[in-house]
């Protein structure tokens, strides 16, 4: 990641940027500079994206087949097969605990921090006008909590694994499972104090430190969306906390709460996790729509249409997030009158979901649309959330959930959600601000195959999952009816299309930073005529991101008038 | 593996188990009209386990099925319409409004209050319509008919029990067993279960009827259906439970009303048979009773010890040496935590207390004495 400001020493203003403005190791690891710690969370998440990627991979090669075949030959060929005890249940025992790293790895450590801890970081600051987060060392603190929860994960891999699914569910994860239940729960609730104090850090930045001239309404929209986040992460992963640490007392101690054997209940454990666990489905994809609401604005060159509409139905998602739980539950045997409230509540997260994708849309309308990567990620992310938003309606309705609920419908709805809806947004976020973190280019070229190659792989693993389910295929099953084969070959050779084409976008961005792709000239500040602040500043920004202080008297969509004033005028 | 396993007829079953169940099927097959509508009606008839067209149509066998499914194919003709109306409009634009110039113009529009308007009220009203139905059809389905057949359902890591108070004696079972009906029920009657786990989280989930429902230790959950075919169904458990999850599947029967008693009087009756060895009793509790489930007996561990060579031979637990006799696998039935065999400390086997009466005990003692 070296810069090359020395070479173009010909230009008086260029101030070195903050990828070399300060050098060697320890001031990496304890750098209190917002874009610092913004990629050291790109790095770290990354990671751990690719392992838990790989153990999906890992899992769907197992549902080739109808029978526990594979995984049980790979044990046998890696000679971890314990010749005292069934292979076959040493293969389900194995496949339990991959789905479970799989899912556990993706929400806590890949997910819930990818675009606030990375992108959030990098830009917020940089956004609001703003020389650093407001509080600078606490952002290192979020950091470095991170990296131990992290720890324990990686740790819980090294002892044994953990097996209860990463909705850790009573009396399961209490009472029955062997495997590091401990050192997993444990690892989640160290990593919600990063959550928590991110938050808290972002809320404060961005209510303490906007630059003059900007007003909440000349926020731009990913501000908006981390600001909703931000609130939902510190009043929601608190209950989390408390949760885990009960589980814990429980496991540990035998204070019955959660388990019946000891008097407790199983079905409050699920209260108290999806009270935490739903809002966290916004803390994951509320980032996400902040993502697309720039990529669609800046690529079409027009003014996102309904900016009123799309700030405040980020944050009536935040508030309604938080009593729409229970529809995660309609047949844990809580009340049928809980069941129709929380179905009632539900369906009413999807008008301000539906008014954002159909601003999204309108935005597109007369504008001057580049099919760059970036935008071709934010078209992408049109396509595959509004699936993953229509298919929840099927969820939301009382009966019909029913018959779907913990099948294979689930699994695509949320992963065309989770994945189709924050995943993508996130890589057409890191195409698009890729040349203002790193100041290198990437090949748009490669860029545009790796688009298809992701959008291709991801419809073909998950969209027939949703007949899958719909035709009655439990989740969590490692063998299975034959007559469900076809469909999971379909879904398997999907999923290693969508494999490669994330290894390839890996392998392409990565190639940017190489010393041979090093440009001649500083790339321009302003990568694609962006109107916000982030883009007034220098390729990659200096230490302390702006010159001088910067001031906004428009807000920051007014293409069609910048266009026709011609350029970005921020002063 | 465990499929093959499921698969694979058992071992010597014991003439007179299987004379039950013969006797069972005998009575099913009295009725050859209701046998040709089961293989006509679906691909799960009958066969469940055989390859078929991945792409059917799942059978609607209960009387919820048609509701449920009318309800989703309505949300499927209004996802694909809008689907497809805001796909088409942003290909359009995508396409209308290329950039073909760096200087294109673009409009300066920046909001629409009307258009605003109508796209948040029309999702709005069609979510109320979608919203209604789903709860009116959920509302159908926690309320029971006062004159519904009454069955107990036990799950258990890994297999369901299902007891019929009103037909003293009757247990089916899903365990490992190649005729693993695990419930029976008449066709055009309302059925009511009554559920409870012994352990962790199961959930009772049969496609066909589209229900489903949670089945927690510590207290009971309720389902209610009524079947509207003849035939064999799937059953699954659809909460995760543990590692053996995925084999946690039985298959329901449903029988004309005339053939259900037969079968029920016939089937499934755990004493034993006149002229039947206990030991041969004892393997028939074997089969039905779940302890196959995790006890092997051709010397291969599973989640339990084997039962080959288990008789007198002295195992470690973790309260010490102990010689496997009469008292220490009546321990084991009723107590299973009280001495537990080295190497299986992670296991936690239900009791049986309550569940085996003493002669089905000593059956099974004196068939694990034949396992040499």
């Amino acid at each position: 990641m070296a810069d090359d400001t020395s070479t173009h020493d010909s230009d008086p203003d260029r101030e070195p940027s903050y990828l070399v403005a300060q050098k060697g190791l320890k001031s990496w690891l304890f750098t209190v500079d917002h874009k610092r710690l913004g990629l050291m969370y790109l790095a770290t998440t990354l990671l751990f994206f690719f392992i838990a990627g790989m153990a999906a991979i890992a899992f769907r090669t197992e549902l080739l087949t109808p029978e526990g075949d594979y995984i049980q030959d790979a044990l046998g060929f890696l000679g971890m097969l314990d010749p005292n005890k069934d292979p076959a249940i040493q293969s389900a025992t194995t496949y339990n605990k991959l789905f479970t790293v799989h899912g556990a790895v993706m929400v806590f450590l890949v997910i819930i921090p990818s675009v606030p801890g990375a992108l959030g970081n990098f830009l917020l600051p940089l956004m609001l006008g703003a020389k650093d987060v407001a509080f600078p060392r606490l952002n290192l603190l979020s950091y470095w909590i991170y990296s131990l929860g992290a720890l324990f994960f990686i740790y819980t891999l090294f002892a044994g694994g953990l097996d209860t699914g990463w909705t850790f569910y009573t009396p399961y994860s209490s009472n029955f499972s062997g495997s590091a239940v401990i050192s997993a729960t444990f690892g989640a609730f160290i990593l919600g104090f990063s959550s928590i104090l991110t938050g808290l850090n972002f809320m404060v930045t961005i209510h303490k430190m906007r630059a003059p001239g900007m007003t909440w309404n000349r926020m731009p929209l990913f501000c908006w969306s981390i600001y909703a986040t931000a609130v939902i992460q510190v009043l929601a992963t608190p209950v989390l906390a408390i949760t885990l640490l009960l589980l814990m007392l429980e496991k540990t101690l035998n204070v019955g709460i959660f388990d019946p054997a000891m008097g407790g209940d199983p079905v409050l454990f699920q209260h108290f996790f999806w009270f935490y666990s739903h809002p966290a489905v916004y803390i994951m994809i509320l980032p996400g729509f902040g993502i697309v609401s720039e990529l669609i604005a800046v690529h079409s060159r027009k003014h996102i249409f309904g900016y009123k509409a799309i700030a405040l139905s980020s944050v009536a998602i935040a508030i309604i997030s938080f009593v729409v739980w229970g529809h995660h539950m309609f047949v844990s045997g809580q009340s049928e009158l809980a069941g129709i409230v929380f179905s009632f509540l539900t369906f009413a997260v999807a008008v301000p979901t539906a008014i954002k994708v159909f601003s999204w849309v309108a935005t597109l309308y007369k504008g001057s649309i580049q099919f760059n990567t970036p935008m071709l990620y934010g078209l992408m992310f049109l396509f595959t959330f509004t699936i993953g938003g229509l298919t929840g309606v099927f969820l939301g309705t009382l009966s019909v959930d029913v018959h779907l609920h913990d099948t294979y419908f689930v699994v695509a709805h949320f992963h065309y959600v989770m994945m189709g809806g924050t995943i993508i947004a996130f890589i057409g976020g890191l195409h698009h601000w890729w040349a203002k973190m790193t100041g290198r280019n990437y090949s748009e070229a490669k860029g545009k195959w790796g688009a298809l190659l992701v959008f291709v792989g991801f419809n073909m693993t998950f969209f027939n999952q949703f007949v899958l389910g719909q035709q009655g295929m439990p989740r969590r099953y490692y063998t299975y009816v034959p007559q469900f084969q076809q469909q999971h070959v379909l879904s398997t050779i999907g999923s290693y299309i969508l494999g490669l084409g994330l290894i390839w976008t890996a392998f392409y961005l990565l190639q940017s930073l190489t010393r041979s792709h090093r440009p001649a000239h500083p790339l321009p500040d302003n990568t694609w005529g962006g109107a916000s602040l982030e883009w007034s500043t220098q390729t990659p920004p200096i230490e302390h991101n702006f010159h001088g202080q910067p001031r906004v008297d428009s807000d920051p969509y007014n293409f069609p008038q910048i266009d026709r004033t011609g350029g970005v005028d921020h002063h | 593996m465990i499929l093959d396993m499921l698969m694979a007829p058992q071992e010597a079953a014991p003439a007179a188990g299987k004379a039950a169940e013969a006797a069972g099927d005998a009575a099913a097959d009295t009725a050859p009209a209701a046998d040709a509508v089961a293989n006509t009606m679906g691909p799960l008839a009958d066969a469940p386990w055989e390859t078929m067209d991945a792409w059917s149509t799942l059978p609607q066998a209960s009387t919820f099925a048609s509701s449920t499914d009318s309800l989703y194919l309505f949300i499927v003709v209004l996802s694909v319409f809008f689907f497809a109306l805001i796909m088409g409009i942003q290909g359009y634009f995508m396409w209308k409004y290329r950039r073909r110039s760096e200087d294109q113009k673009t409009s300066s529009i920046t909001h629409n209050g009307k258009v605003e308007f109508l796209w948040s009220a029309i999702p709005a009203v069609l979510l109320v319509v979608i919203f209604v139905w789903g709860e009116v059809d959920f509302l159908k389905q926690t309320i029971p008919p006062t004159d519904a057949i009454q069955v107990r359902v036990t799950g258990r890591q890994w297999f369901w029990t299902v007891d019929y108070p009103d037909y003293p004696g009757v247990q089916l079972s899903s365990s490992v067993d190649e005729n693993a009906v695990t419930l029976v029920v008449p066709k055009g009657r309302p059925v009511q279960l009554t559920m409870t786990s012994e352990d962790v989280l199961h959930d009772f989930y049969i496609p066909a009827f589209r229900v489903k429902r949670d089945v927690l230790p510590g207290r009971y959950t309720s389902l209610w259906f009524e079947a509207t075919q003849v035939g064999e169904f799937n059953l699954y458990c659809a909460e995760y439970c543990g590692d053996q999850h995925s084999s946690m599947i039985g298959r329901v029967k449903v029988l004309e009303p005339a053939n259900f008693e037969a079968y029920l009087a016939n089937a499934g009756k755990l004493q034993q048979d006149e002229g039947e060895s206990l030991a041969a009793f004892g393997q028939r509790i074997y089969g039905k009773r779940g302890c196959n489930a995790c006890h092997s007996l051709d010397g291969s561990p599973k989640v339990g010890p084997t039962w080959k060579g288990l008789w007198g031979k002295s195992e470690n637990t973790d309260k010490g040496a102990v010689t496997v006799d009469d008292n220490y696998i009546k321990e084991s039935v009723l107590e299973p935590n009280a001495k537990i065999v080295s190497g299986y400390e992670g296991v936690k086997m239900p009791s049986y207390k309550g569940q085996l009466d003493d002669k089905q005990i000593t059956a099974l003692v004196e068939y694990i004495k034949t396992l040499k």
